[in-house]
């Protein structure tokens, strides 16, 4: 065990905490903004709206992401349509398509987390929205969302999780995150234990403060299920 | 303490076999690449080939030994040595003093330079100052990974890859403007293919001793001394009979094997 290795080099670490948090909150953020509206229309009646969105949450939770971000970075690299069109500069750049098979996948879990919470709204709650003559929007808005967020945070927990982890793939395409910072020391001092072990109390300090802000956020959000003091008159 | 003496007696049994194995060496596992041709890539009938792959095979052959072929991606190449996955590396491995602190390594069994490699007329002449800010691309944890952060880490964007191969994918997709590698796979590997007809050469080229050491050899654990110095001799013995000759024919119509 050498850990002046890791000491001397906590620069290039640092740099990678940046990338994963940046990277991580921002596919995290983008794949909820996608998740919500597609939610909502996956509950919807009509078969033609349901469908695509079926087949995209379908793909994306069918296959492993390492996969995905090959088909984003060296599948689309292939396609001269592609290589010729507008989104070039962007599929060119190794951050947009992590960032962008990202955002899918946490999108296509985020939904179904969504759809499973909005199903399970109880009727009571809709039927008093609609007594009182709510739109289906204002409905939407006031009543089923806000009871669906609720439902689904401790499970969108482990999806944030999950994509903090699942982060750690990016390193495959060439970006320095937490790993690819560790399997820069690795090859360069080859050191895979503190290297790596390095990267994973990096991983933990970050998972642990997920879990701590999601705690406090539960605390305000189901405030109203707390055992309540009542003076005994 | 029951528990702790099954637990060392187990350790003592596993630790006598790794050692009573590394005494007579009945076949040898041979850990290699394959994403590194001409030197070493999985045929389309998924089988190992290349020059790496027929050396391995001669120089067991010699020994009169038999030979087990365990593919490893780079960057894990020592660590899974060091943890006795197989018994040597033969997967172009330059010698270089920063893995001889790890490893023991044979004498060199090629020697090649490397050179810089970017599209036909995309930049003017070869300069430090003409590359500044350039993405070059350069397969992690080999000697050109080093070279290229020793030298130019502050002034050009490295883009580190797993595999050589997937290099030249982003070097295609215009991902990077140029890839740094060893001057015989680049050409046999990427300009002689379709793929590679619009690339050159660019540059000097480089065999500084203190990046690129003193050729290709064969790694092996330091404790086994003995197996180094089977290399050594079966190193000789093909160099002398003729079969080296045959497998460098076979891949390049040049001498790899330097002075």
């Amino acid at each position: 065990m050498d850990l002046s290795i890791i000491f001397d080099n906590i620069g290039i670490y640092l740099e990678g905490l940046k990338t994963t948090a940046w990277l991580v909150s921002l596919s995290l953020l983008l794949g909820l903004l996608l998740a919500v509206p597609l939610a909502v229309l996956r509950t919807a009646q009509a078969y033609a709206i349901q469908a695509p969105i079926r087949a995209y949450v379908y793909f994306f939770r069918g296959t492993p992401l390492l996969v995905q971000m090959f088909i984003v970075y060296y599948g689309f690299g292939q396609f001269d349509v592609i290589k010729t069109s507008f989104v070039w500069p962007l599929f060119k750049e190794a951050w947009f398509c992590a960032l962008f098979t990202f955002t899918l996948n946490t999108g296509a879990y985020t939904t179904e987390i969504l759809r499973g919470a909005i199903e399970a709204t109880p009727h009571g709650e809709i039927e008093a929205a609609k007594a009182a003559g709510m739109s289906r929007l204002l409905m939407l808005r006031r009543i089923v969302l806000p009871s669906a967020f609720r439902r689904a945070l401790p499970q969108y927990s482990n999806e944030i999780i999950f994509m903090l982890h699942g982060s750690s793939l990016a390193s495959v395409i060439t970006l320095v995150d937490i790993t690819g910072a560790a399997r820069i020391i690795n090859s360069r001092f080859y050191s895979p234990y503190e290297a790596f072990l390095t990267a994973a109390v990096f991983y933990m300090a970050l998972t642990f403060m997920i879990v701590f802000l999601v705690k406090r956020l539960e605390g305000r959000w189901f405030a109203h299920l707390r055992p309540q003091e009542t003076s005994r008159g | 303490m029951k528990k702790l003496l099954i637990v060392v007696a187990v350790m003592a049994i596993v630790l006598g076999a790794a050692t009573v194995q590394a005494k007579d060496w009945k076949k040898i596992r041979v850990g290699v690449e394959g994403a590194y041709p001409p030197f070493s890539y999985v045929t389309p009938e998924g089988e190992l080939a290349g020059f790496d792959i027929d050396i391995a095979k001669a120089l067991v052959a010699a020994m009169g030994k038999d030979i087990v072929l365990v593919p490893q991606d780079w960057d894990g190449i020592i660590p899974a040595l060091l943890a006795r996955k197989y018994d040597a590396i033969i997967a172009s491995m330059s010698i270089t003093e920063e893995r001889k602190k790890k490893v023991a390594f044979s004498n060199k069994y090629y020697n090649t330079p490397a050179k810089f490699v970017c599209k036909k007329g995309a930049m003017g002449e070869f300069s430090r100052d003409n590359i500044k800010g350039k993405k070059i691309g350069v397969q992690r944890a080999t000697i050109h990974d080093r070279y290229l952060t020793d030298n130019y880490g502050k002034d050009v964007d490295i883009k580190r890859y797993a595999t050589q191969d997937e290099a030249y994918l982003d070097l295609v997709a215009g991902r990077v403007d140029m890839l740094l590698a060893d001057s015989v796979a680049i050409s046999d590997g990427f300009l002689k293919k379709p793929e590679g007809q619009d690339y050159q050469f660019i540059g000097p080229d480089l065999n500084d001793p203190k990046w690129f050491g003193e050729g290709t050899g064969i790694a092996i654990r330091k404790e086994d001394q003995d197996l180094v110095e089977m290399f050594n001799q079966a190193i000789e013995q093909i160099r002398a009979d003729g079969t080296y000759k045959q497998i460098q024919d076979k891949y390049f119509d040049f001498n790899v094997y330097g002075e």
